[in-house]
């Protein structure tokens, strides 16, 4: 009996390991060696899509290094990547030449795996005043290691829809949509409610409350954590407000009701039953592929209320590679200005690199299927104004069981508010194990 | 690794030696060591099994209750803070622990239940006469061979709220609706379908193959005797079925208890949370939320010896039951 649930368990596991990882993680788990030519193969392990290989960098890197071939895997969801990078770290084994390290895990990281990871602040060709302050920061050791370095940021904006906002008798212009709501997230709320008395039928002003959460939350300094490492987001007036304008609009009937990231999610983007949408830059690939050629010519991007930043990454080097010299050299050139130029030309994701902020690739840049809007003028202005964000190590856990445990309770099973936060309160309290 | 045991420890019991001239003492060596292979041999033969079991069966096993006696966490499994029974003691007033356990248990029933009933239905339809037999039966066993994520992938999409096909359908017969993900019974009902949908067919053959064992005589005797077809399934069929149903049940409510993948994937890929109320959280689910969410490996472990234990309880539980229907006959 003991032999049937083993393997009755191991099978339930293994299956739901590989589906839940992504199906990929065999290929990336290969160490790094040579190639039949000799040449040294440098494997990149990343999630979601950074766009290195779309954006052709590997290609031109390997140009410049003829005696470089590099090999990339990619996990979906980064819920999935990370724990199996922690567990890759702590075994020393099945580790890529690069990872990349999500914002949000970025403080647990550095606190607790710094010795495992190499120090990239001391490559050469590394400059630290390339980089914004803080992301240099947010990866540095308190004794001054630096061992990830930042690939993008997620500057805020609205991505709406023109043609629903023309029919709810909105200004459709992005300067003047802009305005609608700029300085006050409440202003949003307010145009939720104009749109909501003349929406056109089937659709709701914004996609989901806990989409609203992020973005307001993305715009305080102090979110979960304090500067002395305590958490504080049940005190924090910060974290209260957001939680009760987000809510409003679930109260107000003003969301879609939908869980991003989820299948009804897409759906809901092919299908454009939402008008609005929090868009960081790195949102605007998301959008184009899901909303798809249907939805050419009808979204465009406007400035958010108020600056904020949801997301961003970064590059690490694991010390148990076994090419640790040239994988460090290869984070420090993928991350280097030019390159994240090249990336926020090709694929939206926005530079880290205040250096490369001013280049025309990223200054000058317009996106075709918002309407030609110039995401670098807008993005750039949103990244300036980005305030600099305590992090803490559970940030992860904060904010997913604030948005999918209590936020989406309001939003899709009508829940009061104040009932809503104690049960993400009594959840996370639970998985904090204070 | 398996072929290498097997060839190397399985030597002694190999084929005859090659014909040598025949001496005392030779014959009296080799008649040892044929001694020798008839006694060994077999457990060599059967060492790779054991050997891949102790290694992948028994050690987690014993690791994961050694782990669960401390505090440790997956960004240092190697720091183990000894924290003796406190896992367990915990869990005891822990409302994720219960609330998982509770649903562990309704959504067993509600996917065991029909769906051996069901299974019996089917093999009984597959074991009568019927023109491409086979076909069938290969039929009745594909969704066992679809992959979880596939099919747990198009249920999300069948019992989605906006577009589902299931909804629409309701909306033809006048039905409002459903929010399948958000309320606990429909969600429920939800996972089970996909439970039921996956694993009739796999017991249906376990049946048919028992049903096809029962000698005609029986029934034919039966027959004779004046029984219905009703009185043949009952004091027939099923008598003869029984130890066959026993085992169906042990394995389901094993399958019941570790139920783990078509409820983290009905959640949309969102997470282990099992929706927003944790209405569908299984205790495999909270497992791998305490574990690689919330990375406590300890606490993870001692929720998975927890499951063993109960399911240990339930057998004993069972066996106290017959034991005692058996003195009071």
């Amino acid at each position: 009996m003991r032999t049937l649930i083993r393997r009755f368990r191991r099978r339930a596991l293994a299956l739901a390991a590989v589906v839940a990882l992504g199906a990929v993680p065999a290929a990336g788990c290969g160490p790094g060696g040579e190639d039949p030519a000799g040449r040294t193969v440098l494997t990149v392990g990343l999630f979601g899509s950074f766009g290195y290989q779309e954006a052709g960098l590997y290609d031109a890197y390997m140009r410049l290094h003829k005696d470089v071939v590099i090999r990339q895997t990619s996990i979906q969801r980064n819920e999935n990547y990370y724990p199996q990078l922690l567990t890759h770290l702590v075994s020393d084994s099945g580790l890529a030449d690069v990872q990349a390290v999500e914002a949000i895990n970025i403080a647990e990281v550095t606190a607790t795996q710094a010795d495992r990871l190499e120090d990239l602040g001391r490559v050469p060709g590394v400059r630290r005043e390339d980089f914004l302050p803080w992301k240099w920061r947010q990866a540095t050791t308190r004794d001054g290691r630096t061992v990830g370095l930042g690939t993008d940021i997620g500057p805020q904006a609205v991505c709406y829809r023109k043609d629903l906002f023309a029919r709810a008798g909105l200004p459709t212009d992005r300067d003047a949509v802009g305005r609608l709501w700029a300085g006050d997230w409440r202003k949003y709320l307010e145009t939720g409610k104009r749109y909501r008395d003349r929406a056109p039928a089937g659709t709701s002003f914004v996609d989901s409350a806990s989409g609203v959460l992020s973005a307001i939350t993305g715009g305080s300094a102090r979110r979960y954590y304090d500067e002395d490492g305590t958490v504080v987001y049940q005190s924090n007036p910060a974290v209260r407000e957001a939680w009760d304008i987000a809510a409003a609009f679930a109260t107000e009937g003003l969301t879609a009701r939908l869980q991003q990231f989820t299948p009804s999610w897409d759906q809901a983007y092919a299908n454009g039953t939402f008008a609005t949408v929090s868009c960081p830059a790195w949102m605007l690939g998301y959008i184009e592929d899901k909303a798809g050629p249907a939805g050419a010519d009808r979204w465009d991007v406007a400035a958010a209320p108020r600056p904020a930043n949801w997301g961003g990454s970064f590059l690490v080097v694991p010390k148990s590679g076994r090419h640790r010299a040239e994988a460090a050299r290869l984070a420090a050139w993928l991350t280097a200005p030019a390159q994240q130029a090249t990336l926020f030309r090709r694929r939206g994701s926005f530079p880290s690199a205040s250096a490369a902020h001013a280049l025309p690739a990223v200054a000058d840049a317009r996106h075709p299927y918002f309407g030609d809007a110039p995401i670098g003028r807008i993005y750039t202005r949103a990244a300036r104004g980005v305030p600099v964000a305590v992090l803490g190590p559970k940030d992860l856990v904060i904010a997913q069981n604030l948005a999918d445990v209590g936020m989406l309770q309001v939003d899709q099973k009508g829940r009061r508010p104040e009932d809503a936060w104690d049960a993400a309160v009594r959840t996370i309290d639970n998985a904090l194990d204070l | 690794m398996a072929s290498d045991t097997t060839t190397t420890t399985g030597a002694p019991a190999a084929p005859p030696p090659p014909p040598a001239p025949a001496g005392a003492p030779r014959s009296a060596w080799r008649g040892r060591r044929h001694r020798w292979g008839v006694r060994w041999g077999p457990y060599a033969h059967i060492a790779p099994f054991f050997v891949l079991f102790a290694a992948f069966g028994i050690f987690p096993l014993l690791y994961t209750g050694w782990a669960s006696l401390h505090r440790v966490e997956l960004t240092a499994p190697t720091d183990m803070e000894w924290v003796g029974l406190r896992n367990y003691a915990r869990l005891l007033d822990d409302e994720f622990f219960w609330n998982a356990l509770r649903n562990t248990v309704t959504i067993g029933l509600l996917s065991t239940v029909p769906q051996l009933l069901m299974a019996l239905g089917i093999a009984h339809l597959l074991h009568g006469r019927l023109r491409g037999s086979t076909f069938f039966r290969v039929v009745a066993l594909t969704p066992y061979a679809t992959s979880v994520a596939a099919a747990t992938l198009v249920f999300v999409l069948l019992f989605g709220r906006d577009f589902g096909l299931v909804n629409w359908v309701l909306g033809l017969l006048g039905a409002g609706p459903v929010d399948w993900q958000n309320g606990r019974w429909t969600s429920q009902f939800a996972v089970s379908t996909i439970v039921i949908w996956r694993w009739t067919g796999y017991n249906a053959l376990i049946y048919l193959a028992a049903l096809q064992a029962i000698p005609d005589e029986l029934y034919e005797a039966a027959a004779l005797d004046g029984a219905s077809r009703w009185q043949q399934f009952r004091h027939v069929t099923v008598p003869s079925l029984r130890p066959t149903i026993l085992f169906t049940c042990v394995v389901s409510t094993i399958g019941a208890t570790q139920l783990f993948g078509e409820p983290l994937l009905f959640n949309g890929s969102a997470g282990a949370t099992g929706g927003s109320d944790h209405q569908f959280q299984t205790l495999g689910l909270y497992l791998y939320e305490q574990g690689w969410v919330n990375l406590h490996l300890g606490r993870a472990s001692a929720i998975a010896w927890a499951m063993l234990l109960i399911l240990l309880l339930a057998g004993a539980a069972v066996a106290l039951v017959r034991a005692w229907r058996r003195r009071t006959r």
